[in-house]
């Protein structure tokens, strides 16, 4: 079967020359394995397939701290919390620096009604108390980033204070470090189980709702039944709304043009303090800036992924953006009654074309159940993945700055070589030679070995990742698999047929109806969208909040990471762009200067005519 | 005004007037009256046909040539005998000068001179729900000028007694003798583009789609079938184009003067690839196809033209619209059979999917 399907068996993949032995680098438990017949045979009949949407790049090997995270939190509440009836958890390997999931079914179907029963008690209550359990939730993943953000990185004295013995402390830095250390991965554990502690159903309500709508209206659009559920005021657009609001600040207070200067964020810092209105707007940024610009400027996902607190440059030049449309005169606001009553009349208008009062009800109850859902979907996001990973990623910096200074390694940013187990391994050599007084034996085992990692990467990096790997069942119908990964029949039988190899179409997931053509503008980070032009088609990996400002001068995006519920999608649709989310090689495949034809019904971008 | 008992303006038809000016005529008042733009033109009404028949004695000599085919004559010879005496008929004075007055008033309307029409048969019975009789009688395309309507009026009553239409009746078990036939004279849209549309999905019923078949110049090679047209499937709600198939096409019915009228001519090259109407054209012609069956409560099948010598969007027009009868007839099918709370929902839908899964993992082992 594996060999008709056109899919190779998992174990069968090729080695890339030079990288023996890469397996190490991440956690056992992530390895194909031919040791042993049962394992082996449970790998092959299971179908795997690659992860692109959340790993576009060979995943470091710190980075996969997160995806140790959700392979925990999604699985447990399908299997052992709320008993989704026919759904186990999502099994994870790696292969080549690549993440290849698995979902689980329930193996036997005579365990499924108990498991409807449970199911019924238990997502029953999240469902009938989801706003005081949601108001809970919030408290809890606040308390989580406070946390978090008062945590503190101790730094190994070379004397401990005379206070650890007046005080009777009864402990050393050393200790404070090691604790530090599990603390930071303990809270980041615990972000990834809130994340999902409503996310599981929150699907399972959309996907029901995109059910039953396909069912009533055929050809209905996907993301028409995404923006009958959206919300409106939800917290992601909150960041983009601060800048906003700064840029109108701006021109209020007459100061829009020393802004626009061509200066940077230090110089126009320094320049605005020296003036009344300088300093009344310096101030509303400090104030907009927490939690806002806890935006991250790509996933959040990747350690590189840094925020715009990070880059203050990034907000800075959106301000900017939104400065010169206020004084073209276009308004920058987003129209929100409109987008309400846009969204009610499409409920209502579908509700009409339904057959009966029966279905009528059943989409009531149903359009009701997701919209009450729906708002976590989106604002769980800027949350953990933007507030508290750009927070944990400056932590986890401050961890690798203490084997900086015991000379482990001489850029903090080589310690995402490391997983998290080899750091707290390492961990005990840097506080155990620390308390001894001796040289730590960090930089002979780690030079060599990062050293090597990152020629390890390179290689990865090189790798055309296989779509999938092991045997696909005749029907895939896992609701989290189709909605997040877009898996269905139709993408298996593209990825077994292989890609269209000219280079001249490409394929994704349709993320915001419409059809344009237009000139391709390539960003490959949120810094390059002050190139696009007026009308541009913007190709890039992944959007976020930050890159909101792009939104405004662009005809079409094209994204390589992200499906129908991605930050680009979610915004075109808002704007009335067509999208394609999810093509995988968007930012290899396009140039700027081509022009393309993208089609955001069917999720198609077609090249018209060379740059 | 003219005189009502010969003559009705569309704008003055309703439906209750359908007997007087059959289904189209009547469906293009009702139109008009919706607010959409329709080409201006008037009905020659039944009673003017009936006029036609009494006054010149016609009525009881056919009734005997047509009862000849009961006694077993071949119905070519009864009808071509029957459309020969129409055709040497002249029509009575007062219904005559009504039409002439009419159309010298439609011309007037529309700016004066020879104004170019369209002379079409609305037949009291062709656009019943149930009975698919449209499309049977004849249609002229760019009649210019008095004498040549007047004669075309008459062409179309004598329309009624093709081979076809004969045989049709007698099928269905219609009377001969009781047909009235209404006539249609409407301005002539100078047609870029146009098509037929359904106002919902004719493949599976879908009532949130509106279906579009359009082509380059006059519609009726896409009305009869024998121009492949382009497809476009919109959604209705939120005007996606759902689907677009455009398609080459080689020829298409065009003005080739005043005098030849309308014929299939092969397609200019570098337009036979493109698609025959726009993104704002489709955008448009959605917005009326959810006027049109809004204002009906029910399925539609409308015909309509992109006029090129008016700005968008007064360029396109409704040249008919009559009730859709295929699913019509069929109740359209409901998702679920009882109500069910959200859980049932989800809890359906969970199960619906491993079902699928086990039944093939089964198969397998």
């Amino acid at each position: 079967m594996a060999d008709s399907s056109g899919f190779p068996k998992p174990h069968d993949v090729e080695q890339i020359p030079g990288t023996e032995g890469w397996e190490r680098m991440y956690p056992y438990y992530y390895r194909f394995t031919t040791d042993d017949p049962k394992r082996k045979a449970y790998e092959e009949s299971m179908f795997w397939f690659y992860d692109g949407l959340h790993y576009p790049e060979p995943i470091y090997p710190f980075d996969i701290i997160w995806d140790e995270a959700w392979f925990l939190a999604l699985s447990q509440y399908n299997t052992r919390i709320f008993m989704v009836p026919p759904a186990l958890g999502v099994d994870h390997r790696i292969i080549n620096g690549r993440i290849y999931i698995s979902p689980v079914p329930v193996a036997n179907p005579e365990d499924i009604p108990q498991r409807v029963e449970w199911f019924m008690e238990r997502a029953g209550y999240y469902y009938q108390n989801w706003d005081e359990l949601y108001a809970k939730w919030e408290t809890k993943m606040s308390q989580v980033i406070k946390d978090l953000d008062e945590l503190d990185i101790p730094e190994l004295p070379e004397m401990e204070d005379v206070s650890v013995v007046f005080d009777a402390v009864g402990k050393s830095s050393g200790y404070e470090l090691l604790k530090a250390y599990d603390r930071l991965i303990q809270l980041g554990i615990l972000a990834w189980q809130y994340h999902f502690e409503f996310l599981n159903l929150g699907y399972a309500a959309y996907v029901t709702l995109l059910d039953f709508c396909q069912k009533a209206f055929p050809d209905i659009p996907l993301q028409r039944v995404t923006q009958m559920v959206s919300g409106i005021d939800v917290i992601l657009y909150q960041p983009d709304e601060e800048l906003k609001r700064l840029a109108r600040l701006a021109c209020e207070l007459g100061i829009e043009d020393q802004i626009l200067a061509d200066k940077s964020v230090d110089e126009l810092f320094a320049e605005l303090k020296q003036s009344n209105d300088g300093r009344i707007w310096e101030q509303r940024f400090e104030k907009a800036k927490y939690p806002w610009f806890y935006i991250s400027t790509g996933t959040g996902w990747f350690h590189h992924d840094s925020s715009w607190l990070d880059e203050l440059e990034i907000p800075l030049a959106s301000i900017r953006l939104y400065i010169q449309k206020i004084k073209k005169g276009d308004s920058i606001d987003r129209p929100l009654g409109e987008l309400k009553r846009e969204r009610d009349r499409i409920i209502t208008e579908y509700r009409a074309l339904l057959a009966t009062d029966e279905d009528r009800q059943t989409f009531d109850n149903l359009v009701g159940t997701a919209q009450r859902v729906f708002p976590y979907v989106e604002s769980h996001l800027f949350y953990v993945e933007h507030w508290f990973h750009s927070i944990f990623w400056n932590k986890m910096r401050e961890v690798s700055r203490r084997f900086v200074k015991a000379g482990f390694w001489p850029d903090v940013e080589d310690i995402w070589l490391l997983n998290r187990h080899e750091i707290k391994q390492a961990m005990w050599d840097l506080v155990t030679s620390w308390a001894t007084g001796t040289e730590p034996m960090g930089n002979l085992h780690w030079g060599p070995e990062i050293a090597w990692r990152k020629g390890v990467m390179e290689k990865f990096k090189q790798w055309n990742a296989l779509p999938a790997v092991g045997t696909p069942p005749e029907t895939i119908t896992e609701p989290f698999t189709i909605v997040l990964w877009g898996i269905t029949n139709d993408s298996l039988a593209a990825w077994a047929k292989g890609k269209d190899g000219d280079g001249s179409k490409l394929t994704g997931f349709a993320g915001s109806p419409g059809v344009v053509e237009g000139t391709v503008r390539v960003c490959r980070t949120v810094a390059d969208i002050s190139t696009l032009q007026d009308g541009d088609v913007l190709v890039c990996p992944t959007t976020s909040p930050s890159w909101a400002p792009a939104f405004t001068k662009i005809k079409a995006a094209v994204t390589d990471v992200g499906g129908i519920m991605c930050h680009a999608a979610i915004v075109c649709r808002e704007y009335g762009l067509p999208a394609v989310v999810g093509t995988g090689t968007g930012t290899q495949t396009f140039q700027s200067g081509q022009r393309v034809r993208v089609d955001g019904n069917t999720g198609t971008i077609e090249l018209i005519e060379e740059a | 005004m003219a005189d009502e008992h010969a003559i009705l303006w569309f704008e003055t038809c309703r439906s209750e007037h359908s007997p007087r000016v059959g289904g189209k005529c009547a469906s293009l008042g009702e139109l008009i009256h919706a607010g959409i733009r329709v080409p201006p033109g008037f009905a020659v009404t039944t009673d003017a046909y009936y006029d036609f028949l009494v006054e010149t004695g016609l009525r009881d000599p056919i009734c005997k040539v047509l009862q000849k085919t009961s006694s077993g004559a071949c119905v070519d010879e009864v009808g071509q005998e029957v459309r020969r005496m129409i055709h040497a008929t002249a029509i009575p004075g007062p219904v005559e000068n009504a039409i002439r007055l009419a159309y010298r008033e439609l011309c007037d309307r529309s700016g004066g001179g020879d104004l170019p029409v369209a002379v079409r048969s609305s037949a009291t019975l062709e656009d019943l729900a149930d009975a698919s009789f449209a499309g049977l009688q004849d249609t002229y395309l760019w009649v210019v000028g008095e004498d040549a309507v007047v004669d075309k009026v008459r062409a179309c009553w004598a329309s009624l007694f093709t081979d076809r239409v004969i045989a049709y009746r007698e099928e269905k078990g219609f009377s001969h003798e009781n047909v009235r036939i209404s006539v249609g004279i409407q301005k002539m849209a100078n047609a870029r583009s146009s098509g037929v549309l359904f106002t919902l999905n004719p493949i599976n019923g879908d009532r949130s789609k509106v279906a579009i078949n359009a082509a380059w110049g006059f519609g009726e090679g896409v009305v009869s079938g024998d121009i492949t047209p382009d497809d476009f499937l919109v959604d209705k709600v939120t005007f996606d184009v759902i689907r677009r198939n455009v398609v080459p096409k080689p020829e298409a019915y065009l003005l080739v003067s005043s005098e030849e009228g309308v014929q299939v001519r092969a397609v200019p090259e570098p337009d036979r690839e493109k698609a025959s109407i726009t993104d704002e054209e489709i955008r448009e012609l959605t917005e009326l196809a959810r006027r049109i069956e809004k204002h009906y409560g029910r399925p539609m099948d409308v015909e309509w033209a992109v006029d090129e010598d008016l700005p968008f969007p007064d360029s396109i027009v409704i040249l008919q619209a009559r009730p859709e009868t295929v699913w019509s007839r069929k109740q359209t099918k409901a998702v679920t059979d009882k109500p069910k709370t959200a859980m049932e929902s989800i809890i359906g839908g969970l199960m619906a999917g491993v079902k699928v899964n086990f039944e093939n993992k089964c198969a397998s082992t």
